[in-house]
């Protein structure tokens, strides 16, 4: 029997149209627009003006605040201007726009295919190292990685997890990663290790990448205290609660961080991103993006630089398809419609899908038949028409009592809802109204 | 440029409906409809075919022209309602009276609440009880199966297992004593028993409630803690003294429980939500099933439970509610 966690979830089609297609290396775009805050936490603090010239690789603005992260040049070019641009959440945000001349590296990076094996730095040096090198989760969330390797006074990591599930459906970035940089995701599990000071790492992949399973199963080998392991397809696995209960069976208690259970969860991607950082000094400016959806024409997975427009990415996979009804940054449960094909790709952006125009609207609305469907599938034990009716008649206060704020968002609900009921569109406002008013009791 | 579609995650939805459970739900009640067409032939077909009409048509009218709203019959929830009155019913039940029935259970227990979804009671019980109420002789004289196939009037009746056991017993006979006038288990299971038209097979409900347990229509929480309660609590009774009480095998057989447990308390608008709920609820029919049959009035008692046990619903779902993740930590 696989391993997996036991409360809820679905299983939507993987449509895992992409995970044959090696990584291919997006060409450097002409122009790139780099937000300031690409993470969870505060943004970061300019540090070019109009008319600078920068190399790829250069900090551009700098994390300064406890939860923030460094933000780097991806290009070569010159600092058209610093102006507010609509990225992927829909609303406008500082950015830096750099007219791209050349690819000049900034020097201190290691540009080799040389796999770099020897970890020499220290615990605190490595710390220090992603902090600077403004490396954040890639699976999605981008919370800073240093923070989470900082483990807070009176706690204790015992393990760490790698996170390569991937459980979201069309998404490959981490299974092609993991296919094509197994070893460098390794040692980037090492020195994550090192970090933490923990000797046992287990990572997790979902049943449906075994050649990914298989390949690191092997490699793993020569790495002490690595341990591989095959997960049973389910989403949201890639959850990190719901993960670190379907390896090691704890569950994180309500309001709590992994740390709690001894336990803390980065992403495969993130782990590579460590590597680079740590082994060959490269800021986290590139990353590994899965271009798919059914009607385009050329879907893929590409290296592309942070601050790219969409468009160029589109464009690389045979152009916008005629169909087209929604563009979405990241996977079909959790990802974020785009407003335009035109913002850019940021840290947090693991896949662009193409969806058709049949595919995009929404089914005609029911009334709830309480069928109980979407008690079944909550990952977090909630219930889904519950936190809807109580947000419907704004009663907050109750559904504060009923852990509305344990939602994570999984989607899992209106997925699952045969009245068709957007479960989750009320829920996420009655969280974001809970936790304002937490807020203010806590003033 | 085409315009975007913009709206919030998930973006992709699984292909249930509420129409496609409704009519999963349909093709499981046909094996008891055809059981009933060979078993009451005629007065079987027009029954059911009548019922169904009369719901959906009442349905249509009551949203087009008193509530002005756009008409779901198409969902087949009416549909559903119509068979089970169909099948709560004897075959020779005068149509006008099997009128009143859905009209109560459609226009009063199901639209004035608010339609589909909104409704505390079961429709086709609340049509049933009021039924039987109503026209309590029509209601309980059972045309015997199979001789009165081709007989709409006048046909020869009898009572049900458990109207032979009630009085039989009110008079002071031994269960021994009855059991001679009892139909065989087999029959029982099979369906050659007089009785409503759908209740009387067994074999027939079951087959159709693994159906929905394969589609996922239903889970086996109601219908199996139902008919365990049934089966334990009249056993403990059979065990205590078993010519006063008849064995749990009948109980389980007899009467409309395996209709009851797989097709009415599973109804999902009027059953509990969760898995804890829907065993407090399965076993609550149940032991009010035995009760109202062993020391009620009488002879059937699974409408009324179940009746009951749906008025209990919404305080079950505010007392059993799902373990919450994190709440309870036991880290091993």
């Amino acid at each position: 029997m696989l391993k997996t966690f036991k409360t809820g979830g679905v299983h939507p089609p993987e449509n895992k149209i992409t995970e044959k297609q090696a990584i291919k290396v997006l060409p450097v775009p002409a122009i790139v627009y780099i937000p300031f805050s690409q993470h969870l936490g505060a943004p970061a603090k300019v540090l070019v003006a109009k008319g600078d010239k920068v190399k790829a690789g250069q900090l551009i603005a700098k994390g300064e605040a406890f939860i923030s992260a460094n933000i780097h040049s991806s290009v070569s070019g010159k600092v058209q201007k610093i102006d507010e641009v609509i990225e992927t959440s829909g609303y406008r945000k500082p950015s830096v726009i750099i007219e791209v001349e050349g690819d000049v590296w900034d020097e201190s990076i290691d540009r080799s295919d040389r796999i770099s094996k020897d970890i020499i730095l220290s615990q605190k040096e490595i710390i220090k190292r992603i902090n600077e090198m403004g490396v954040v989760g890639l699976g999605g969330a981008t919370f800073p990685s240093h923070v989470k390797l900082m483990v807070p006074e009176g706690k204790k990591a015992e393990l760490l997890i790698i996170n390569g599930v991937e459980c979201e459906p069309y998404l490959t970035s981490d299974h092609r990663l993991m296919l094509e940089k197994g070893e460098e995701i390794l040692v980037g599990t090492q020195i994550l290790m090192i970090a933490l000071g923990v000797s046992k790492a287990m990572i997790g992949i979902e049943n449906n990448k075994p050649d990914a399973i298989a390949h690191l199963t092997e490699l793993a080998k020569n790495f002490n205290g690595i341990q591989v392991h095959g997960l049973k397809v389910k989403y949201p696995q890639g959850a990190e609660k719901q993960l670190i209960k379907a390896l090691v069976n704890r569950e994180v208690p309500s309001g709590k961080l992994p740390i709690e259970v001894g336990a803390v969860v980065h992403n495969a991607g993130t782990s590579f991103a460590v590597y680079e950082a740590v082994q060959k000094n490269k800021p986290l400016f590139e990353r590994v993006v899965t271009i798919t959806g059914k009607s385009v024409k050329n879907p893929g997975n590409f290296l592309v630089r942070i601050g790219t427009p969409v468009s160029d990415l589109i464009a690389a996979s045979g152009g916008l398809p005629e169909d087209t009804g929604k563009i979405i940054g990241g996977g079909p449960m959790m990802g974020k419609a785009l407003v335009s094909p035109e913002v850019p790709i940021v840290k947090g952006t693991s896949g662009i899908l193409i969806m058709n125009r049949e595919e995009s609207g929404r089914q005609e609305l029911k009334n709830c038949i309480r069928c109980g469907k979407c008690i079944t599938v909550c990952p977090m034990g909630l219930e889904p028409w519950l936190l809807e009716k109580l947000v419907i008649n704004e009663n907050f206060e109750k559904a504060e009592a009923e852990k509305i704020v344990d939602c994570m968002e999984c989607g899992s609900c209106h997925y699952t809802c045969p009245s068709k009921r957007p479960l989750l569109d009320y829920i996420r406002f009655g969280k974001g109204k809970v936790l304002q008013i937490i807020r203010t009791r806590n003033k | 440029m085409n315009l975007l579609t913009v709206s919030g995650s998930p973006h992709v939805f699984n292909d249930t409906s509420v129409s496609k459970i409704m009519w999963g739900v349909v093709i499981a009640m046909i094996p008891a409809t055809l059981v009933s067409f060979w078993y009451f032939g005629l007065g079987g077909i027009i029954i059911t075919l009548s019922a169904v009409i009369f719901c959906v048509l009442i349905e249509y009218l009551v949203q087009r022209y008193l509530l002005k709203e756009a008409p779901s019959v198409k969902d087949g929830s009416a549909v559903i309602t119509g068979i089970l009155l169909a099948f709560n019913v004897p075959s020779n039940l005068p149509v006008w009276e099997l009128l009143i029935g859905c009209i109560v259970a459609i226009a009063i227990a199901k639209m004035s609440f608010g339609g589909l979804g909104k409704n505390p009671f079961n429709p086709a019980l609340i049509g049933r009880v009021f039924m039987l109420i109503s026209f309590p002789v029509d209601m309980t004289s059972w045309p015997l199966p199979v001789t009165n196939r081709m007989v709409l009037t006048d046909a020869v009746t009898g009572p049900t297992t458990l109207g032979i056991l009630k009085e039989g017993l009110a008079n002071g006979e031994t269960v021994s004593q009855i059991s001679s006038q009892l139909p065989a288990y087999q029959q029982m299971f099979m369906g050659d028993i007089g009785g409503s038209l759908g209740e009387v097979s067994a074999l027939a409900l079951i087959i159709g409630g693994l159906f929905m347990l394969y589609k996922k229509i239903i889970t086996w929480h109601i219908p199996v803690s139902f008919m365990l309660s049934v089966f334990m609590f009249s056993g403990i009774l059979y065990l205590t003294d078993p010519e006063h009480y008849i064995d749990p095998v009948f109980h389980l057989l007899a009467g409309g429980l395996m209709l009851g447990a797989i097709f009415m308390a599973t109804d999902m608008v009027t059953s509990p939500m969760t898995y804890k709920g829907m065993i407090i609820f399965g076993t609550g029919c149940g032991i009010l099933t035995v009760l109202i049959r062993v020391f009620g009035a009488y002879p059937e008692g699974v409408s009324f439970a179940i009746l009951i046990m749906n008025a209990c619903v919404p305080l079950i779902n505010r007392g059993f509610k799902p373990k919450r993740f994190g709440e309870v930590v036991k880290n091993g």
